[in-house]
C-alpha cells in the first residue's frame, strides 16, 4: 500500500536523506520537480524536492530538514518502514539546456532541492559556479556531491567554523566585485537568503532564479494555498513554477504568506514533542 | 383558491405536503460537523411513499439525469419491500446515499412530479437517501449482478462522482477497470468540497466499497498526465479505452486587488483543509487551518453555502454571504440556503468587492464593496450584475473566502495536446457516447460540462460506461 522507504542516513544532525521505493514517480520524474508526502491518515502533506532518482531500481531520494512536526515525525521513519501517501511528479521540469556559467546557490535547507538542478545544469554542458551556506560547518550538506557536479564550490558559514565567514550573498558578492560574469543565478533557500540574492544580483542585472516553498496542499493547482505574485500575475507554486524569475517575485507577499500558520505549527510541533516524550 | 380546492376533490385524498424530516436544530448544529437532517424513519418513509399517486406516466423520471425508475421504487416503499425498492434503485444509480443528500432535487425530479402542481411533490430524495441507508443498515440488496469478465482493460481517470459511476457500470459489464485518483483518497467534490455536516464521509466510504467490491481496483496518489500520459496508459500499461473525469477543480479568482492576503482562502482551499484533511480537528489530524471570526463569503452556489456554514462551526461569531445577483438568481440549492439562513448567515445580495483591505503584516482587515443592479440577460439566461458606480462602502470582515466558480482542471488536456477542449478548457465529447476527439478516450462530468451537479456527472458516467461498452465491442 505504501511506500518503503530503502535506506535513510542521517547527513547532519537536522538533515535525513531516505530513499524511496516509488517506481512510477521514478520512472518520469525530472530535475526541479517534487512530490507530496503525507505519513500517515492524520498527517499533513508536504512538498519535498525530488533530490536524486534511479529509474532502473525503482527509487526516489529526498533529503529533508527538521524544521517541524511533519519533518521530526518523518525523522523517526526507519528503514523498512512506509510512507503513507507519496504523490508526484509535480511541478515544472526545469529544464535550462545550454545558457554558459551559471551562479548556483543553496542555502540551508536549499542545498538539497538546489542539487538535482545543478546536476541537470552541469550536464547540459555549463560551467557551473555553486555556493553553498549554512549556520556552521556540522549543518553542511552535500559538499562531495556538489563538488562533483561543480566547476567551482564555494562554502560559507554563519558562524565562520568553515568556508567564508558569512552568508551565499557574501561570497557571491565578491566574485561579482571581483569581475566575474555569470549569464544566470540560480537561488534556492529560506526566502530572506532567495530576497537578499535577488537585491545582490538586480543590482548586478544579473537574472536570477528562484524556487519557491511556498506552503501547499494538494500540489495540482486546486486550492491556490501556494499563490504568489510574480510580476502583475498571481502565480500557482505547485504548477506554475516551483522556478520563477526572482526579480518579479513580490517577496513582502511570500513572506507573510509563510509565516501564516505559525502558532499551529508551533501547537503541532509542541504536541509531538510531549506524545513522544511520554511513548 | 381553497374553496375552488374542494369543489373539485382530487380521486385519491393527497396529503397536501411532504412529511417533515426530523433534524438538528440551528443552535445546536452550528457547534459540530454532525449531519443536519436525521433521515426518515420507516415508519415516515412509507407514508411518504404512499403520497405517490403511482402516475400511469411517471414525468418524475424525466427530471432524473440518470432515469431512475423513481415510480417503482416509491411503490416498493409503500408497500414495504425494501430489497426491491433498493434493488431498483441499485440498477440506476451507484451512489443512492450521496444523490439522496446532495441532489438539487427541486430543479430535477422533484419539480416535475405532478403533485407539485398543486401540493408539495413527493420527497423523493429523502425516500431515495432512506433506502439507501437502510440498506447500510441492514444489508438486504440482493448482490448486484456482474457481467461474466472480458478481459479487457479500462482506465478511468478521477474519483469523484463521474469517474466513480462510470466504474462501476463498465466493472458490472463485466471490464477489468483501474480507477486512478491524484489525492490520497476517492470521491473528488464529495470528499474534499461537500462537508461532513451535509455527506457524512462515512456514507461516502460505503458508497466507494460498493463500487470498488464490483470489482474496481482504486489507485490513489496518481496524478494522471504527470505520472503517466493518456498515450502511455493505452502503450505501456495495456489500457483499451480511458474515461476523462477530472473535474473543474481550479479555483476562480475576482482579480481584484488585496486577494493573495493572508485570511482569504479559495473556497477549495478552505474546504479541502477542513474536509479531506480534517483540520477541523487539528491538532489531531496534522493540518493546520486559520479561521476568522467575521467570516466573508463571496458567491452564492453551493460552494459560498458550505463555506459560510463550515466558517460557523469554526468558530465564526458572523458569517455572511456577498452575492452579485439577487436571492432569485443564487444557484444554490434551497435546503442549504435555508439551512445557512436558520444557522444565522447574514446574506447581502447585488454587491461584489472592488477590493479586500488589509493590515500592516499582510492580513484582512475589510473589504470595499460596490452595490450591482441587475441588467439584460446574459449567456445563462439570468440578469447581469452592473456595477453602480460611486456606491463603494466598507465592511469589516477578518476572512475572506472566494467561492465565485471554478475551472476545468488542465492538467490532462495540457498533457494531451490532441484531445480537443474548448475555449474555456473543457474537453470536448460526443453528447451520446462521451468520446473525445481521440479514438477510446472519453470524458463527463464536470471537465466537460464546467462546474454542474452530482447526478449530471454521474449521468455522463453512465453515458460513457455504454459509450466505452459499443466501442470495445466493435472493436
Ligand atoms: C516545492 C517545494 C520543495 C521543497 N523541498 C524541500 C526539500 O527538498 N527539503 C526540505 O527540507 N524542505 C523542502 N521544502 C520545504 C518543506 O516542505 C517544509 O520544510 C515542510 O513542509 C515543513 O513541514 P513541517 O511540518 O516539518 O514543519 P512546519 O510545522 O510546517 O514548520 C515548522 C517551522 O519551520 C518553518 N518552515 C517551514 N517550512 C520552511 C521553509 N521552507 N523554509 C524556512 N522555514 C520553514 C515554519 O515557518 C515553522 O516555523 C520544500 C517546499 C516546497 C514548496
Ligand atoms: C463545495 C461544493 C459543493 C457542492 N454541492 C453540490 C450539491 O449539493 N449538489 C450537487 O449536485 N452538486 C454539488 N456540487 C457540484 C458537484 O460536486 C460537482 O458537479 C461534481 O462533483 C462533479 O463531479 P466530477 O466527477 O465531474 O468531478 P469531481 O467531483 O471534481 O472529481 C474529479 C476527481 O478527479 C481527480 N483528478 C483531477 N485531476 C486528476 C488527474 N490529473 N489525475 C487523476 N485524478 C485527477 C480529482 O482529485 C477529483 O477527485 C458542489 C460542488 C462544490 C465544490
Ligand atoms: S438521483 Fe437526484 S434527480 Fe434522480 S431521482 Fe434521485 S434525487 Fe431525483
Ligand atoms: S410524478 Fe410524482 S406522483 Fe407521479 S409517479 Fe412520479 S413521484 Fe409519484
Ligand atoms: S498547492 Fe494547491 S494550488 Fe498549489
Amino acid at each position: 500500500m505504501g511506500f518503503k522507504i530503502l535506506g535513510r542516513d542521517d547527513i547532519t544532525t537536522e538533515s535525513v536523506r531516505m530513499v524511496v521505493a516509488a517506481p512510477f514517480v521514478a520512472r518520469k520524474c525530472e530535475p526541479g520537480q517534487f512530490v507530496i508526502l503525507r505519513l500517515d491518515e492524520r498527517g499533513e502533506r508536504i512538498p519535498l524536492t525530488i533530490a536524486d532518482f534511479d529509474r532502473g531500481a525503482g527509487t526516489v531520494t529526498i533529503i529533508f530538514q527538521k524544521v517541524g512536526k511533519t519533518t521530526y515525525h518523518l525523522a523517526t521513519f526507519r528503514e523498512g518502514e512506509e510512507i503513507r501517501d507519496f504523490v508526484g511528479p509535480l511541478g515544472r521540469h526545469l529544464d535550462l539546456g545550454k545558457i554558459g556559467t551559471v551562479a548556483c546557490l543553496g542555502g540551508g535547507l536549499g542545498i538539497a532541492p538546489i542539487y538535482p538542478k545543478v546536476r541537470a545544469l552541469k550536464a547540459g554542458g555549463n560551467y557551473v559556479v555553486s555556493i553553498i551556506g549554512a549556520r556552521r560547518k556540522d549543518f553542511v550538506i552535500l559538499e562531495d556531491e556538489m563538488r562533483a557536479q561543480s566547476d567551482e564550490l564555494f562554502v560559507t558559514t554563519d558562524d565562520g567554523s568553515y568556508g567564508l565567514h558569512g552568508f551565499v550573498t557574501d561570497q557571491l558578492k565578491l566574485l561579482l566585485e571581483e569581475g566575474r560574469k555569470f549569464d544566470t543565478c540560480l537561488a534556492v533557500g529560506p526566502i530572506p537568503m532567495m530576497e537578499a540574492v535577488c537585491k545582490l544580483t538586480a543590482a548586478h542585472d544579473l537574472p536570477t532564479l528562484v524556487s519557491l516553498d511556498t506552503i501547499m496542499v494538494d500540489g495540482t493547482g486546486m486550492c491556490g494555498s501556494c499563490r504568489v505574485t510574480v510580476g502583475d500575475e498571481t502565480k500557482f507554486t505547485c504548477v506554475d513554477g516551483p522556478v520563477f524569475d526572482g526579480h518579479q517575485v513580490d517577496w513582502l507577499e511570500a513572506k507573510a504568506r509563510q509565516r501564516r500558520y505559525h502558532p499551529q505549527e508551533r501547537e503541532a510541533m509542541e504536541k509531538f514533542e510531549t506524545e513522544r516524550g511520554t511513548a | 383558491m381553497a374553496g375552488k380546492e374542494r369543489e373539485k376533490p382530487a380521486k385519491k385524498k393527497v396529503v397536501e405536503k411532504k412529511y417533515p424530516m426530523k433534524e438538528q436544530p440551528a443552535a445546536e448544529r452550528i457547534r459540530n460537523y454532525k449531519e443536519v437532517p436525521y433521515g426518515y424513519d420507516v415508519e415516515t418513509a412509507v407514508k411518504e411513499a404512499r403520497r405517490c399517486l403511482q402516475c400511469k406516466k411517471p414525468v418524475c423520471i424525466d427530471g432524473c439525469p440518470v432515469e431512475i425508475d423513481i415510480s417503482a421504487f416509491v411503490l416498493a416503499i409503500a408497500n414495504e419491500d425494501f430489497a426491491e425498492a433498493i434493488r431498483v434503485m441499485k440498477s440506476y444509480n451507484n451512489l443512492p446515499a450521496v444523490c439522496g443528500r446532495v441532489c438539487p432535487q427541486e430543479d430535477q425530479c422533484e419539480k416535475v412530479c405532478v403533485l407539485a402542481k398543486k401540493f408539495e411533490p413527493v420527497a423523493i430524495g429523502r425516500l431515495e437517501r432512506f433506502i439507501a441507508d437502510y440498506d447500510y443498515e441492514h444489508n438486504i440488496a440482493p448482490p448486484t449482478e456482474i457481467a461474466p469478465p472480458k478481459d479487457k482493460k479500462v482506465a478511468v481517470v478521477g474519483a469523484g462522482p463521474a469517474g466513480l459511476t462510470a466504474a462501476g457500470d463498465l466493472a458490472r459489464m463485466g471490464y477489468d477497470v483501474t480507477l486512478y485518483e491524484a489525492f490520497h483518497n476517492t470521491g473528488g467534490v464529495l470528499r474534499y468540497g461537500i462537508p461532513e455536516f451535509r455527506l457524512p464521509k462515512a456514507i461516502l466510504d460505503q458508497e466507494v466499497e460498493y463500487v470498488k467490491s464490483l470489482g474496481v481496483k482504486v489507485e490513489c496518489n496518481m496524478v494522471i498526465g504527470k505520472i503517466f500520459t493518456i498515450k502511455e496508459l493505452f502503450n505501456d500499461l495495456s489500457f483499451e479505452a480511458v474515461f476523462i473525469g477530472t473535474g473543474a477543480g481550479l479555483p476562480r479568482w475576482m482579480k481584484v486587488p488585496g486577494e493573495n492576503l493572508i485570511g482569504v482562502y479559495s473556497a477549495n482551499e478552505w474546504l479541502t483543509r477542513i474536509n479531506l484533511m480534517r483540520a477541523y480537528e487539528f491538532p489531531e489530524y496534522d493540518t493546520p487551518i486559520w479561521a476568522g471570526k467575521n467570516v466573508a463569503v463571496i458567491g452564492g452556489g453551493n460552494t459560498a453555502m458550505d463555506s459560510v456554514r463550515t466558517g460557523l462551526r469554526m468558530g465564526a461569531e458572523t458569517a455572511t454571504i456577498y452575492y452579485r445577483r439577487s436571492e432569485k438568481e443564487m444557484p444554490a440549492r434551497i435546503e442549504e440556503i435555508e439551512h445557512a439562513r436558520e444557522e444565522g448567515v447574514v446574506f447581502n445580495f447585488l454587491v461584489a468587492p472592488d477590493r479586500v483591505l488589509g493590515t500592516d503584516d499582510g492580513w484582512v482587515r475589510g473589504m470595499e464593496l460596490c452595490r450591482m443592479e441587475l441588467g439584460e440577460p446574459d449567456e445563462s439566461g439570468r440578469r447581469r450584475p452592473v456595477r453602480c458606480e460611486g456606491s463603494q462602502y466598507e465592511v469589516e470582515c477578518d476572512m475572506v473566502v472566494v467561492a465565485v466558480g471554478t475551472y476545468p482542471n488542465p492538467i490532462i488536456p495540457e498533457a494531451t495536446p490532441e484531445l480537443e477542449v474548448t475555449k474555456w478548457g473543457t474537453i470536448k465529447v460526443d453528447e451520446e457516447t462521451g468520446m473525445t476527439s481521440v479514438p477510446g478516450v472519453f470524458a463527463g462530468g464536470d471537465i466537460v460540462t464546467g462546474g454542474a451537479t452530482v447526478i449530471s456527472a454521474m449521468g455522463a458516467g453512465k453515458r460513457a460506461a455504454r459509450g466505452i461498452d459499443a466501442y470495445l465491442s466493435d472493436k
